[in-house]
């Protein structure tokens, strides 16, 4: 496990073999059920704990949030099912702490992080976002994160890094899904370096002002806002700075379907439904609503994609 | 002992008829919020893709009612063939306007778009106007009206299983095994129609065929 960039004191990292001892001490304790090594257990079982944050209002619409049920009921998180219930139903294998995110490539600060040291460098805040998924549907979340660039800073990426790559955790005891060949696993997503860098993009660790729930991309997931809810990859393990576009899973499944760029755009249709209207979650029966351009983040983010084909580019 | 009329009029029949009514009942209840029932946090969509299943199983049992009855021996099952095959086009027209008012609020203009520009959509359109005049026909009136006819006319139904399960597969987005499932259903329910009528054809052949052979000697 590495210093991490940003000033944290040695001191108040776990050295790694203490870490890794404190893993196998964990994976003995839920192989075994042994009470014996109950002080690393209750270090590192998971909190259901509410976060500190404040609200950061500049970055938030005014709109009423989707329930936290349905937020937590309704997902598409392949890794648990492909049913909109599965990973509420099964997520409880995944074990969110103790995690450590690799950062990696072309950047002058890369290494192994303890994600709890990961949590400490920067303040958390919450942000109430849009959120619109590739199939229709539509949610309005109060997320609660940091943002994505800021992080990314700390690490010096180099003049080659163009892009992001960032990778799901890869393990079908904790994920039975990824058993099944429905997708290309682990999964993996990616974005440009300047859509990373936008203060818009946000890595989160909770919602509702809780931790977030395992069935929602414990215990750190992307969240794009303009983007489908496809590119907030969940469970992140790695995160590397790239010089060429990395593939990305659900354009590697279906490439006419689900491009690298996946900006909300109601003139755009996917292949086999339109994209010009959503179904709002929690809206009741009639709760089709028009779809915003770049889900209603036209004004951050539109000069990104400036003059580029955005039929092409979908 | 009730006659095999009766018993067909005054149980098997209802019996049948409130058990295919019960996905319907269920799902209104869910809409309505009765016994505690829910249709989750998409409703239109869990409408949608009920009642589009349970058309389809519908369609699979109005289509095994043939089969069975030549394997069991239970001929007069026929009599139940024509209030299941109206229920699947009960659950069908209950798809088509779940899409149409709540999916698509009535837009008109979007629901033009979807069936010319969606092949999925025209698809299950195309089923959808196929089993009109099937269920328009169904009755004694017509079956005797249309003479041979009426059964050259209901041959319509293999064409609208295959568009259903069609539809069904092509607009699953990534996990198709439920549809394989379905396409396997459908198989062995067309493949058991094939082997029959080329086990047919074969005893008629073979029966000219030694008709010639005798001639010949």
């Amino acid at each position: 496990m590495k210093k991490l960039p940003g000033g944290i004191a040695p001191s108040e990292i776990t050295p790694r073999e203490v870490y890794l001892s404190r893993r196998s001490l964990l994976a003995g304790a839920l192989a075994g059920g042994a009470a014996a090594t109950l002080p690393a257990v209750a270090e590192d079982a998971p909190p259901a704990e509410r976060l500190n944050y404040t609200l950061n209002r500049e970055y938030s619409v005014n709109l009423k949030p989707t329930s936290f049920e349905d937020i937590t009921s309704y997902n598409n998180f392949y890794e648990f099912g492909t049913d909109k219930d599965d990973p509420k139903a099964n997520a409880h294998t995944l074990r969110p702490r103790p995690w450590s995110v690799t950062i990696a490539g072309e950047a002058e600060v890369t290494g192994t992080y303890h994600f709890e040291d990961i949590l400490k460098l920067q303040p958390l805040e919450e942000r109430i976002y849009r959120f619109r998924c590739v199939e229709a549907w539509a949610m309005v979340i109060p997320w609660v994160g940091f943002p994505l660039g800021a992080f990314l800073q700390r690490f010096k990426p180099t003049s080659r890094a163009k892009y992001v790559a960032f990778t799901t955790l890869y393990d079908t005891r904790q994920m039975p899904g990824e058993r099944y060949p429905i997708l290309e696993w682990p999964y993996v997503e990616g974005l440009r370096i300047d859509e990373a860098m936008n203060p818009l993009t946000l890595l989160v660790v909770g919602l509702y002002g809780q931790v977030l729930p395992n069935q929602d991309g414990a215990p750190l997931r992307l969240i794009v806002p303009w983007k489908y809810g496809f590119k907030g990859i969940k469970s992140i393990v790695k995160i590397a700075f790239t010089e060429r576009q990395p593939p990305t899973t659900w354009n590697i499944a279906a490439p006419n379907e689900y491009g690298f760029y996946a900006n909300v755009n109601p003139h755009v249709d996917h292949p086999r439904w339109s994209q010009a209207t959503e179904r709002l979650i929690g809206g009741g029966f009639f709760s089709r609503q028009p779809t915003l351009m770049f889900n209603g983040y036209e004004q951050e983010v539109a000069q990104l994609y400036r003059g580029m084909d955005l039929r092409r580019y979908f | 002992m009730l006659s095999v009329d009766k018993r067909y009029r005054f149980i098997y029949k209802p019996v049948v008829f409130v058990a295919s009514l019960t996905p319907a009942l269920y799902l209104a209840a869910g809409a309505f919020g009765l016994f505690g029932l829910s249709l989750g946090a998409d409703p239109v969509a869990h409408l949608l893709h009920s009642c589009g299943k349970t058309a389809l199983n519908f369609i699979f049992i109005t289509l095994l009612v043939t089969p069975v009855r030549r394997l069991s021996g239970f001929t007069h099952l026929l009599r139940l063939r024509r209030m299941l095959g109206l229920f699947a086009f009960f659950y069908v027209v209950c798809h088509f306007f779940v899409y149409l008012v709540l999916d698509q609020v009535l837009d008109l203009h979007a629901v033009l778009q979807d069936v010319t520009k969606r092949p999925y959509i025209t698809i299950g359109f195309t089923g959808l106007v196929l089993l009109i005049p099937l269920a328009v026909t169904s009755t004694q009136k017509m079956m005797r009206r249309l003479g041979r006819r009426w059964q050259r006319l209901h041959q319509l139904i293999y064409v609208v299983a295959i568009l259903g399960v069609w539809h069904y597969y092509w607009q699953v987005k990534r996990d198709i095994r439920e549809p394989l499932l379905y396409i396997f259903m459908l198989s062995l329910l067309l493949g058991y129609r094939i082997v029959v009528r080329w086990q047919t054809r074969r005893r008629v052949t073979s029966k000219s065929g030694s008709a010639t052979a005798q001639e010949r000697i």
